[in-house]
């Protein structure tokens, strides 16, 4: 999933080495690398850590899996010590840095959050220790569907469910009533486009050349009924089959131009991510929107500091994410952070007796509420606070229930790239033609015959 | 009327021409010379020549980070598979283009900047100088962030500003279309580097000897004339050796794309390239052959300079 909704932008931390206690020999191994070149290596050289320091490398956020870390150092009594180390901001520079760093071997890796679809990338090098099986057995209970599938890779568990995300339909009520649109029933992109350019209101979707394209047109395809890999093959990548071109992929096609072509997008559709159609959603031309449920405490945080009027996060209405063709179920995308153990880790059983305690009910329920990150536990949605803050709760837990993971392959970020190096500007996607360029494109980048 | 320039003062010969034995004064000379550059002779070898020595060797392979078991030697295959991409080619057009038109654009401001600040009146220098380094002394990263915010669609002030311009109105997506993109692009790589190279060009000014200037002025040479045949020709080495610096610095361009665009609307320079290979798709052999296609071009840029506009490097130095 993208970066934007993951992170919280808005209150995104810079970036910051390693945060935590400072233990003697990192303070050593610091001053001496500082001494001769930059302190950024000092972070680099911190070495393994003692048997029960375990060092988590989390996705910016508002502060919450600090927080958990803190709690769980707490009610493990002194067995492990939970320490966190910040990645970049957006999901691929995580990728980057984690892979670099696993393929070094970096043994000062014990936790990850990890964006679902590159887990296979990270499972097929063996990056990942493996999940013992008592411990399968209980991070996946009562946990939703798509969320296991994203922690899954080659029929067995990898990682460990933390937070699912998905994208909802966002709409302004009075927008959604004066153009006399029933929200109570599924609606569709043509549906919300009229309304919107009747209505003279925008309609915000992630336009932009970055992952959240994929995320869109692997929505659009698989509400189709298609899927962006109809064959996979983790060995061998030139046996991978694309599904580009089949009717869903034209299909997807034809919806991204339309939306994308519509008087109902904003003018810099194109370079949309999702921050900057939550932003155009809160100003007075917001419509729709498809978006992770991050927009809604943004808008309440912006109304509450006195940047937003309140009425408007009043006006925000959700509902599950627009359906392809009238009569097919939408499957929204999924998104999130699970969380791995790296296979170099000290001490493998630790970290996930650690991860067990991060992904606990109640901290997810208090990731939930206070960083607005939906809980992959069903049970979470029955909670009477996450409802107090998250009204739309259950319609986030049906979305759930409805997404489907972008495609699972060790491949992943060829395949994502090539389609947003073909699907974008999305106004330029001709539907016949682009699912036959990008095929090409994609089959030519895998077979290292082509520059990506 | 014909360039002045002081004719060129003669060079002593070596002491340790070839033909005479060298004299223990110079071989003490000569040693001492090898103790006190071999320590950075070292490191240069160890931070330079080295990678640039692993990298050639590892563009000779199929090799993917993540899958060490199945690295194999390809050859020159990385290269042909480079040369043979058109999105190679877009990325050299354009790259060539910024470099160009930020080089180009920096010449003419930097020498107009130099001038201003040996104009200044003495009082006056340190402040202009140090204002005028500002953005030099911000990092890229930085100041592409700031360019970025600047034009953007939302947050930027640009649209509302200068809506009065032809073509830019409050809808106008500067990061949208190739061309706007690259403007910005190129203004914000204009904005930072400008102050270097009109620091070196002061440095040059500086080494025009005043009295060819009151010569000229007792001969009646306009302002005008003054500046193109007398001053110009007399810094010509310190100009070559700013462009040359700044060429092989914009061919190297990355911070400014891969912040404001990432690489879409076809923005993607050479360095961006060798970055998704390497990096991102962890493609660590076609990736370094990117990386060495590129090394090759700034040697190709710099040994042309050097030879066809016989820069002289130790002359800049004013040696």
């Amino acid at each position: 999933m993208s970066a934007i909704s993951e992170s919280h932008p808005a209150r995104a931390q810079t970036r910051a080495p390693v945060q935590g206690r400072d233990r003697p020999r990192r303070r050593l191994a610091g001053a001496a690398a500082g001494a001769l070149l930059a302190s950024g290596l000092a972070a680099c050289g911190g070495g393994g850590g003692g048997a029960s320091t375990l060092t988590w490398y989390i996705n910016p956020d508002a502060g919450g899996q600090a927080e958990i870390a803190a709690r769980c150092t707490e009610e493990a009594g002194g067995r492990y010590t939970i320490e966190t180390a910040l990645l970049p901001r957006d999901a691929a520079s995580q990728r980057e840095q984690l892979i670099r760093r696993l393929a070094a071997n970096d043994d000062s890796i014990d936790l990850m959050s990890l964006d679902p679809p590159f887990i296979p990338e990270f499972a097929q090098a063996g990056f990942l220790a493996p999940v013992p099986d008592d411990v399968a057995d209980r991070v996946t209970e009562d946990v939703v569907e798509s969320a296991i599938e994203g922690s899954t890779w080659d029929g067995e568990l990898v990682a460990v469910p933390f937070w699912a995300n998905t994208q909802l339909l966002w709409y302004r009520l009075s927008v959604a009533e004066e153009a006399g649109l029933d929200m109570s029933q599924p609606v569709t992109w043509d549906q919300i486009v009229q309304a919107a350019e009747e209505t003279g209101t925008l309609v915000g979707a992630q336009g932009t050349r970055a992952e959240s394209l994929t995320v869109w047109y692997n929505a659009l395809i698989e509400s189709a009924g298609g899927s962006i890999i109809t064959e996979s093959s983790p060995e061998d990548p030139a046996q991978i089959e694309l599904g580009l071109t089949s009717e869903a992929g034209v299909r997807a096609a034809e919806v991204m131009q339309m939306v994308a072509e519509s008087d109902a997008v904003s003018a810099a559709f194109s370079t949309s991510n999702e921050d900057s159609t939550a932003t155009g959603f809160e100003s007075e031309d917001g419509g729709f929107q498809v978006n992770y449920p991050f927009v809604y405490p943004r808008a309440l945080g912006a109304a509450e500091e006195g940047t937003l009027d309140p009425s408007v996060p009043e006006d925000y209405g959700a509902a599950i994410f627009p359906r392809v063709d009238e009569d097919t179920p939408a499957a929204p995308p999924y998104g999130g952070i699970n969380l791995g153990v790296s296979a170099f880790s000290e001490s493998p059983e630790l970290a996930y007796e650690a991860a067990e305690c991060i992904v606990s009910d109640e901290n997810q329920a208090y990731y939930f509420i206070t960083n607005g990150n939906p809980a992959s536990s069903t049970a979470v949605y029955d909670d009477p606070e996450v409802l107090e803050a998250f009204p739309m709760a259950p319609v986030i837990e049906e979305s759930l229930e409805l997404a489907a993971p972008r495609p699972q392959t060790p491949y992943y970020n060829e395949i994502s790239v090539g389609i947003q190096r073909s699907y974008h500007p999305p106004s330029s996607v001709e539907p016949g033609q682009t699912g036959e360029a990008a095929t090409e494109l994609i089959r030519a980048v895998l077979a290292k015959e082509d520059l990506l | 009327m014909s360039t002045t320039t002081l004719p060129p003062t003669k060079k002593d010969e070596p002491v340790s021409a070839p033909k005479a034995r060298a004299s223990d004064r110079a071989r003490s000379e000569r040693k001492l010379g090898w103790l006190l550059a071999g320590p950075a002779f070292a490191v240069m070898l160890l931070v330079t020549a080295y990678p640039i020595l692993q990298a050639t060797y590892e563009s000779l392979f199929d090799y993917r980070l993540t899958d060490p078991e199945n690295r194999s030697f390809t050859g020159l295959t990385n290269y042909w598979v480079i040369l043979t991409d058109s999105l190679w080619w877009q990325s050299i057009g354009v790259t060539a283009f910024i470099t160009v038109v930020t080089v180009a654009v920096e010449l003419v401001l930097g020498f107009g900047l130099a001038l201003v600040m040996v104009k200044a009146l003495r009082a006056l220098r340190p402040v202009l100088r140090a204002a005028i380094l500002i953005p030099y002394a911000v990092i890229t990263v930085v100041s592409a962030f700031a360019w970025q915010f600047a034009f953007d669609i939302q947050s930027g002030f640009v649209n509302s500003w200068f809506a009065w311009l032809p073509g830019v109105s409050e809808n106008t997506d500067w990061f949208g279309d190739r061309w706007t993109a690259l403007l910005v692009i190129c203004l914000a790589e204009i904005w930072k580097t400008t102050p270097f190279i009109s620091l070196l060009l002061l440095a040059g000014l500086a080494q025009v000897p005043e009295v060819l200037q009151e010569a000229a002025k007792v001969d009646g040479a306009t302002r005008w004339q003054r500046l193109w045949r007398v001053t110009i020709p007399n810094m010509k080495a310190a100009i070559m050796v700013a462009l040359l610096f700044r060429t092989l610095d914009a061919f190297r361009v990355f911070d400014s794309i891969f912040i404001m665009t990432a690489g879409a609307n076809g923005t993607e320079s050479v360095s961006f390239l060798a970055y998704r290979q390497t990096i991102a798709r962890l493609e660590i052999g076609l990736g370094s052959a990117v990386s060495v296609l590129l090394f090759l071009a700034v040697v190709l840029i710099a040994f042309s300079f050097i030879k066809l506009f016989k820069v002289d490097l130790a002359q800049a130095r004013g040696e």
